[in-house]
């Protein structure tokens, strides 16, 4: 913890904020009251400002301890924390003036308006002062909700309360009271959740936008593969630890390899040709080879069997997620 | 703000392109951040607001809020009165209705501040947790909010008090009326903090409120007189929060009035050194054991 208070003294350069990633993790541990393991064991990491970043790891591995660790609402064991240029431990409430959160579960209350909702969260975020109505807020309030409500497309549906509207309209409407105080980062917990696919690819054609807009930077938890892909950095829990972190395609390539699949009419020919040129190859529904890149064009150059099915394959980054995953839990096992 | 009030009209196209949303959002995102006022105050203000929302959108917990005492007065003392009130030697309703607004006003700050767990179940103490406020602002915040909405529900019951119920408004004791709700309303609420950090879900609350509130019914002489009791009751009556708290409702009710000394049973003064004592312990010990609870799992 001494480096942590030299650290705290030591003047900022003007630059350095500019570099400083907006999220700086080291060896966060939390150990819960009554538990013998560590929900969370000594991980560290840091978020670009701007990124997409997204946490990934099987239900139990610690994810959500660490989103509560970061948005204020747990205290660590051990680990220092800097978010935004703050210090976790010492500056919670400048940290949570620089957060938006969108929690695994709705946090509005379904007993209020979508407009009384969002008037809260304003006032409570200290932009503007609060008045017992719609028509008493300050005109600048007034013109910056009815934008919001239709960008949402609910302007019809402001003033009714919300336990009215349906899940997607609860996801986009707690993101947009997220973005109400414009943060620095925007905590998303696994979001499209219990979301219909038509409101997934609505919200996430939201998030792109919100992305596109401002510099916020988006820190994601989801249990949706597809939806990392587009991530500039992915790290992978397993009980606690960060088991894997990279780019997207990082972890693809490192991990799982694009093969070659290929069939033909002929099946004994092309697999007494491949044995002759020395490839390997597994013999399944199809032949599928290891080759990937310019080799491809170099292989079927080579080839004289008549070809039924030329296909490359890329393994999805969910395939590389249930590899990595896979590969834990065995070695946990043999532990 | 002169960069929102431009599209605000292009806005109310019914069918707005993904350009003119993209747009919009940028102005939302970009559009300037005031710092306005004290901002402990103004969430304090927000919070109390909500509670107070709350109970206007919600006409069934109003109607309830009437009835209920009505009930209670009708079923409880209108036998007693036809039967023992000219031994009692004053009217016993007019004696249980004081009693009922105190119990009202203590009660629904009660119960206005179990709501937070209520919150907590339905997740929106995430959304109040995690804004940055006080802790204390939230609290005080809430049992200001309770405090409100349960003196409306006290005019109500005062009024129907007045025109049905024999309620002995006195002229002197008018302006300390509303003091002393407030004092009363604020013990009702930090009993309601002290509990919330005591109980972690709505269910185990619920299920011990009745425990504690019931006693103090009978014990607290809230519907019947407290003389000439055993020993042991006494005893119990003598440690009964809501004995203090309706008495010294009681002693201002009836201030000047013939039946004060009998209806009131002691002093004013120990009333209100034991209401104001036990409303700063209990707020003191919850509020510190609340604050911990929720960041320390």
């Amino acid at each position: 913890m001494q480096t942590a208070v030299t650290d705290e003294h030591r003047p900022r350069q003007p630059e350095q904020t500019t570099v400083e990633p907006v999220i700086q993790v080291e060896n966060l541990v939390k150990c819960y009251k009554k538990a013998r393991r560590n929900a969370v064991d000594g991980v560290s990491f840091s978020v670009p400002a701007g990124s997409l970043f997204a946490l990934l790891g099987p239900n139990g591995a610690g994810k959500t301890t660490v989103i509560s660790i970061l948005t204020t609402t747990l205290s660590p064991t051990a680990g220092r924390v800097r978010i935004a240029g703050y210090d976790l431990e010492t500056q919670s409430p400048q940290i949570r003036r620089n957060i938006g959160i969108v929690f695994q579960k709705p946090s509005l209350d379904q007993n209020l308006t979508a407009e009384e909702n969002v008037r809260l969260h304003a006032a409570l975020y200290g932009i503007y002062p609060y008045r017992p109505g719609f028509r008493l807020m300050p005109a600048a309030y007034r013109q910056q909700v009815e934008a919001l409500a239709e960008l949402l497309g609910i302007s019809e549906s402001l003033f009714k309360p919300v336990k009215t509207f349906s899940g997607g309209m609860k996801r986009k409407l707690e993101i947009l009271r997220g973005l109400l105080h414009r943060p620095a980062v925007l905590f998303l917990d696994e979001p499209t959740t219990g979301l219909d696919p038509e409101s997934r690819h609505s919200l996430w054609d939201y998030l792109r936008r919100v992305r596109a807009t401002g510099r916020t930077t988006i820190f994601l938890t989801t249990h949706y593969l597809e939806e990392v892909e587009e991530a500039d950095a992915v790290c992978i829990m397993s009980r606690g630890k960060i088991v894997a972190a990279g780019t997207p395609e990082q972890l693809k390539t490192n991990l799982t390899q694009a093969s070659l699949l290929l069939d033909s009419p002929e099946r004994a020919r092309l697999r007494q040709e491949l044995q002759q040129l020395g490839v390997p190859f597994q013999e399944g529904t199809v032949f599928e080879l290891p080759v990937a890149g310019p080799q491809v064009q170099h292989l079927l150059k080579r080839l004289e069997t008549p070809l039924s099915l030329v296909q490359t394959r890329t393994p999805s980054l969910e395939e590389a997620y249930l590899q990595i995953i896979g590969q834990h839990m065995l070695e946990n096992e043999e532990e | 703000m002169s960069a929102l009030s431009r599209p605000a009209a292009t806005v109310r196209v019914a069918s707005a392109t993904e350009s003119q949303h993209d747009e919009l959002l940028r102005l939302i995102m970009e559009a300037p951040t005031q710092r306005p006022l004290h901002v402990t105050w103004n969430s304090f203000v927000t919070i109390a607001a909500r509670e107070v929302t709350r109970f206007l959108h919600d006409p069934t917990q109003l109607v309830f809020a009437l009835v209920m005492p009505v009930l209670l007065i009708l079923g409880l003392d209108g036998p007693l009165q036809s039967s023992f009130g000219r031994a009692a030697g004053y009217n016993l309703m007019g004696f249980a209705i004081t009693g009922m607004l105190a119990l009202s006003f203590y009660q629904h700050t009660l119960i206005g501040i179990l709501s937070l767990l209520e919150d907590r179940e339905n997740d929106f103490t995430q959304e109040l947790l995690i804004a940055p406020i006080s802790r204390y602002a939230l609290i005080f915040g809430k049992i200001v909010g309770a405090s409100v909405v349960a003196l409306l529900q006290g005019v109500l019951i005062t009024l129907l008090g007045i025109l049905f119920f024999h309620f002995p408004v006195s002229l002197p004791g008018l302006p300390l009326l509303v003091p002393v709700a407030l004092l009363i309303c604020f013990s009702g609420g930090a009993f309601g903090v002290l509990l919330i950090s005591l109980f972690s879900s709505q269910r185990s609350a619920s299920q011990v409120l009745p425990l504690l509130l019931f006693p103090q019914f009978f014990l607290g002489g809230v519907f019947i007189p407290m003389h000439n009791l055993p020993w042991y009751l006494d005893l119990l009556s003598k440690i009964t929060p809501l004995l203090y708290a309706a008495d010294l409702l009681r002693s201002v009710v009836y201030s000047g009035q013939p039946e004060y000394r009998q209806v009131v049973l002691q002093e004013p003064l120990i009333n209100l050194v034991v209401v104001c004592a036990l409303t700063l312990l209990s707020l003191v010990v919850g509020t510190i054991l609340f604050v911990r609870s929720e960041r320390e799992r």
